[in-house]
């Protein structure tokens, strides 16, 4: 299959997702579940990761920045930038991509592959709206709030670091992550953060949805769709800051 | 009654399906029988909505299923059950969840309504006290038995089993090709099974369909089957010794 027929396949997926749920009761039910699997249970890796990459950030930045003739202030300017524009949504979401992905891809294709989805079907089921619409909502509700709090946590991380090794104080670093100050660059991660949600929970989807054989396809489907998700959040993220910043 | 008219239905340029008409009566249990690749589960998946024919006609009780509007199509899924071969229970819900499921899709039963009715089903597929247990906790025998509570939790006219005894032991398989006939008899549905077991075809085969390179080669009863010289029918029911024997004891029997 070429990639314009996966292309043409994925959206014809997308418009089978984005239909009335049949049971409201059902549907709220299974995105709490999906809130719950899909973001909370993210929780942990995110704040771990978020918290020791800001550290290295800071650091590395620090012993970058050697010269008397800059400002001190100038690390944690930088590492708020880095980690508000790149790091907090971009990597966390490359991350995720991993955990979640996966995840999503073996779900779905093991209920392909065991005929969970054609019981569904049979039933009368839109199989495509209960299983996926759910995962689109939990993760782009979600991940807004969990890129926040990795923005937090590594800005946080890189204070700790500055401090314990004493390559920088935390009063230049503050007065660095105060020093000018743009709102919108918040805004820009969290639009970028909604469009990798959205990649983050379908194109696993895909992969998941239409596999066919057994459990080394579905194996296989998984791998895929952290790679495309991966490529698709980067080829993203290029044209959302052309866009967005230029 | 289900009425199947001059079924056509390929893949690419291979015709699985080629012009079978039968019909399935209620309150009968119809076995599909016939060699793997000869058609049975594209014919199956055709009775249910999976796989759309590409000429000839599925009538439920008069109304052909390709005619459906949305809202009548809607309606007859919820006339039908399935028993997958797997069995396709919803892993991450217990057993009492799954059973459920369809309650809570398509009725606006409360709560403890649906409750009494799947511990009902449950009941009538002697299944008591697994409510809580999740599919993997179960054995093949009970996941079949859960999978025959989901199917008709829904009260179905039509209720399709794809092979419901593979994997099971003799004895297991026995108890489900039983309980697939009782439930048949008390709430007259017409039920049709595709099935490799033979044990099945000689102890609950009102109606044998069997079917060869994607026709019909021969249909009759359990009792006919017996007394059949199609070759076709022969050379794979009783290629057995045991089925052999079985069959010349039978005949000697009713001569």
């Amino acid at each position: 299959m070429n990639y314009l027929e996966h292309i043409g396949k994925y959206f014809m997926m997308l418009g089978q997702v984005f239909k009335k749920p049949q049971k409201f009761r059902v549907f709220y039910e299974s995105l709490f579940k999906e809130i719950e699997e899909l973001g909370v249970k993210s929780l942990g890796i995110i704040m771990f990761i978020s918290f020791f990459i800001g550290g290295v950030i800071a650091l590395q930045t620090a012993l970058n920045l050697e010269s008397p003739f800059i400002p001190k202030s100038l690390i944690g300017f930088a590492a708020k930038r880095s980690i508000i524009l790149e790091f907090a949504p971009t990597f966390c979401s490359i991350i995720l991509a991993g955990k979640v992905g996966s995840y999503i891809t073996s779900s779905i294709g093991t209920m392909r592959v065991t005929e969970q989805i054609d019981a569904l079907e049979v039933m009368g089921i839109n199989s495509l709206n209960h299983l996926v619409l759910p995962k689109i909502l939990a993760t782009v509700f979600f991940y807004p709030f969990l890129i926040a709090l990795a923005m937090v946590l590594g800005i946080f991380g890189g204070w700790i670091a500055g401090v314990l090794s004493g390559l920088f104080s935390g009063v230049d670093y503050v007065v660095g992550l105060q020093t000018d100050f743009n709102p919108f660059l918040v805004t820009y991660a969290i639009i970028k953060t909604l469009v990798f949600a959205f990649l983050i929970a379908t194109v696993p989807s895909y992969h998941g949805y239409y596999v066919k054989g057994g459990s080394i396809a579905v194996g296989k489907a998984s791998t895929q769709s952290v790679v495309w998700t991966t490529i698709l959040i980067v080829i993203a993220n290029y044209f959302l800051t052309q866009m967005l910043l230029t | 009654m289900i009425e199947v008219k001059d079924l056509h239905k390929g893949f690419g340029d291979v015709q699985v399906l080629k012009g079978i008409t039968t019909t399935f009566e209620p309150g009968k249990t119809s076995l599909i029988i016939g060699q793997s690749g000869s058609g049975k589960t594209v014919f199956l998946k055709s009775l249910i909505g999976l796989h759309t024919p590409e000429e000839g006609t599925i009538a439920f009780d008069g109304r052909v299923n390709t005619k459906f509007t949305n809202e009548e199509k809607r309606q007859w899924r919820q006339e039908i059950g399935m028993v997958f071969q797997g069995s396709a229970l919803f892993d991450s819900q217990t057993v009492e969840e799954n059973v459920m499921f369809p309650l809570k899709m398509f009725t606006d039963q409360s709560q403890s309504d649906m409750l009494d009715r799947v511990n009902f089903v449950l009941n009538r597929v002697n299944l008591e006290n697994s409510n809580y247990k999740l599919p993997a906790e179960l054995s093949g025998g009970m996941q079949k038995r859960v999978a025959i509570a989901r199917a008709i939790v829904m009260n179905p006219k039509y209720l399709f089993c794809d092979e419901p005894n593979s994997g099971l032991d003799p004895q297991t398989a026995t108890v489900i090709d039983n309980l697939i006939q009782e439930i048949t008899d008390e709430y007259k549905i017409t039920t049709v099974i595709n099935t490799h077991d033979m044990n099945s075809v000689m102890e609950i085969g009102e109606k044998i369909l069997f079917l060869k390179n994607g026709i019909k080669a021969w249909e009759g009863t359990n009792e006919e089957i017996f007394k059949t010289d199609n070759e076709a029918v022969v050379g794979f029911v009783y290629s057995s010794n045991l089925f052999k024997k079985v069959r010349v004891a039978y005949l000697n029997e009713t001569n």
